[in-house]
């Protein structure tokens, strides 16, 4: 069987075989290995937003599968004043585009581009909403280590409110019967958040949450969230920074993952960034294999 | 003079207590008699045979958007006017978020000139405040003198507590009503839909419930001081609705209008990222759009008003957090009205025109309309609440396509709309 897959918008959009076969096409990716497998194809980054980590990994990987990519860049002010997204989306596909990487600041935006254009819409992360690549090339890590996803106990702890990638993953995790703990502030984790799938919990408390955590999961969180909210910094590294004490209170050979970028002291000790239990490097020498996987099915060319 | 004879249909006029099969008889602009079936052949010129459908008072719709002056792209008082008669309503009262505010009488005259070439009576709600800036008082007095029918700051509701105070004691003094979108916008700023499972998963930031509860609890406080009337536009909320049952307990001059799409649909359906779904205040939750339901079954809610607010294809096609909040809905309130509160609910046709003409004439002190009884203006929606058809957006009369119920299946709608004795819209 071969999964038609058109845009990769979402986790949800995509089934239970789709996100398998994505994850086992990415395996046998190996970006020192370049292929021609999308050769004369013409890949369009259309970042919105600033992001070297995610642009540059799509980039490599197209590269080493052999297309040729395209940078389309844009200031916030020039949304503001400039042409519709759908117009930018018609000049990029008329241009000759086979495939748009589109990273946006608003959420659902690469759901409007893909209703309007003919060729596939990779959502490269769209506000708070999803970061389709960054939940499968986190499932591709945590696989790496762990035989199945079933009944894993997953903790991601951070800004889940403001977080596309704690949307995806926790979606995806979901799917495969892990179990998914969100921690953090309540102003970062309202309750809600456990109506986003089965298998959701909020926990506010981290030492319980990580009791018999075989993945803890850090996201990234900006002090200027902090600002003006209940906790201050000093107050959300007490109660919420990942440390070498609070690793121990998880399976001896529990992993530790973080989409980056990291801000050491903040979010997790560098003991802990550095140490055995990180998949970090992992995490992002992987980003460049599912890529390589995405925009492979996308494009029609895996076998 | 002109004559018109409205023949075998069974009139429902609530205000007099008739529903029967009756004639009408229409002259100068007014209605001269109702008698039984046959009794008044021969006296018109002209005359309408209904075939069993109802014949009610011309419906009144509170709360439309007709964007004239100003945002003649998105809509015209004519335009607007002509989808109003489709839809059945022979009155439209507009409200002042016009370009500029209509915070003054010139434009509240302007507004009813002939030269709008309005089809059905358009009374104009003007701003409570100088450019709904919410800082100094309109002249209410001035205001009323020039056919305007209430006072708002639609869109931009009053917050300060004072000043929304003086509102209601100018307003009553001249009987008037003040209409309040109730949103705290200070909680709101940058949401684009209802707070709830539907906004996490998304990603788009939710306006909770207390934004609007908060208000109409604040307005109804006031109410409560002031002996002022006030209107609760567009209660969408469990809470706001609970407050509203309180108040009338209460006795309070409080009233509130639901729009058909609340009463309808709920947050989940804006699916992935439909902007034909987001308007202001949200689609909310199922166990709000049910106490809806219920707080019109038994009476808390006063009038359905369909806050139509026509948008330009361009203003909707955009990242949904940008795209302008608002949907038409003109031409298919009465027949959702029908196929959900009538057919589905089962509630009686005499309640359903009370919601849409009855009340509303009372709530803004249309005099000699809301009703049949003799000598009342010669406005009359005539309905077959049995009709199915199929709402398609792409005929609509409105200049802006911009709705949900694009495709939907109902059973009911308007068949003749006479406005002033006058038929504007037939089927
Ligand atoms: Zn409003």
């Amino acid at each position: 069987m071969k999964p038609q897959l058109g845009s990769l918008l979402s986790i949800n959009q995509l089934t239970t075989e789709q996100i398998e076969a994505i994850l086992a096409l990415a395996r046998r990716m190996d970006p020192d290995r370049p292929s021609q497998l999308l050769h004369g194809k013409r890949v369009v980054l259309l970042f919105y937003e600033a992001s070297t980590r995610t642009r540059t990994s799509f980039e490599f990987a197209a590269k080493a599968l052999g297309a040729v990519t395209t940078l389309v860049t844009a200031t916030s002010s020039s949304i503001e004043k400039g042409e519709s997204l759908i117009d930018t989306g018609w000049t990029v596909e008329s241009i000759g585009a086979d495939v748009i990487v589109m990273r946006h600041p608003n959420s659902g935006s690469a759901h409007l581009l893909a209703r309007y254009m003919t060729v596939p819409i990779i959502n490269a992360g769209d506000g708070m909403h999803q970061h389709p690549s960054q939940g499968l090339l986190d499932a591709l890590t945590i696989l790496n280590h762990k035989k199945e996803l079933r009944g894993l106990r997953v903790v991601i702890v951070g800004d889940v409110y403001h977080s596309r990638v704690a949307r995806s993953n926790a979606e995806l995790l979901s799917r495969f019967g892990a179990e998914v703990v969100f921690c953090g502030p309540r102003d970062f984790v309202p309750e809600i958040a456990a109506t986003l799938a089965p298998g959701v919990v909020v926990n506010h408390d981290l030492n319980a949450a990580l009791q018999g955590a075989d993945v803890v999961m850090a996201l990234r969180v900006q002090k200027e969230r902090l600002a003006g909210r209940h906790h201050s910094v000093e107050d959300y590294i007490a109660h919420y920074q990942v440390t070498p004490q609070r690793m121990k209170l998880a399976k001896p050979d529990a992993i530790l993952m973080h989409p980056g970028p990291v801000i050491r002291g903040m979010e997790l000790t560098s003991e802990v960034a550095d140490g055995p239990q990180s998949c970090i490097h992992e995490q992002v020498r992987n980003g460049v294999k599912t890529r390589m996987a995405i925009l492979a099915m996308v494009l029609g060319a895996a076998h | 003079m002109e004559s018109l004879l409205i023949q075998r249909g069974r009139v429902i006029d609530p205000a007099s207590g008739v529903d029967a099969q009756m004639d009408v008889l229409l002259r100068g602009g007014r209605v001269v008699d109702v008698a039984p079936a046959g009794k008044l052949r021969g006296q018109a010129k002209q005359t309408v045979n209904v075939r069993g459908a109802i014949v009610a008072p011309g419906l009144i719709d509170l709360h439309v958007h007709l964007r004239e002056p100003g945002q003649l792209h998105k809509e015209t008082i004519a335009s607007g006017t002509g989808a109003a008669a489709p839809g059945g309503f022979t009155s439209v009262c507009v409200m002042p978020n016009t370009l500029p505010v209509n915070d003054s009488a010139e434009i509240t005259r302007w507004m009813q000139a002939p030269q709008r070439s309005a089809i059905v009576n358009v009374f104009p709600i003007a701003a409570a405040t100088v450019g709904s800036a919410g800082e100094k008082l309109t002249n209410f007095a001035a205001l009323k003198k020039a056919g305007a029918v209430a006072v708002s700051d639609d869109g931009k509701p009053i917050l300060d507590d004072r000043l929304m105070r003086t509102a209601l004691q100018a307003a009553a003094r001249l009987k008037m009503t003040v209409v309040q979108h109730a949103e705290d916008t200070r909680v709101t700023a940058g949401c684009s839909m209802n707070y709830g499972a539907t906004s996490f998963r998304l990603g788009v930031h939710g306006m909770p419930n207390s934004a609007e509860s908060s208000v109409v609890e604040r307005d109804i406080a006031l109410a409560r001081a002031t002996k002022g009337h006030v209107h609760v536009a567009h209660l969408s909320t469990r809470e706001a609705l609970e407050a509203v049952r309180a108040a009338k307990k209460a006795k309070l001059r409080v009233t509130a209008e639901v729009t058909p799409h609340h009463f309808t649909l709920i947050d989940e359906n804006v699916g992935e990222f439909n902007a034909h779904y987001k308007m202001n205040p949200p689609l909310r939750s199922v166990a709000d759009r049910d106490a809806l339901i219920e707080g019109i079954i038994d009476g808390t809610i006063d009038a359905i008003a369909t806050d139509h607010a026509p948008h330009a294809f361009h203003e909707k096609q955009v990242e949904f957090e940008r795209a302008a909040f608002g949907i038409t809905g003109l031409e298919t309130a009465l027949p959702i009205v029908l196929t959900v509160l009538h057919h589905h609910f089962k509630l009686p046709l005499w309640r359903i025109i009370e919601l849409l003409s009855v009340n509303p004439a009372k709530i803004f002190g249309l005099t000699g309309r809301g009703t049949l009884a003799k000598g009342s203006h010669a406005d009359i929606t005539i309905f077959d609440p049995k009709k199915k058809w199929t709402f398609d957006a792409s005929q609509s009369m409105s200049k802006s396509k911009n709705t949900p119920f694009d495709g939907w299946n109902f059973t009911g709608r308007a068949v003749v709309t006479i406005v002033g004795g006058n038929v504007v819209w037939e089927a």
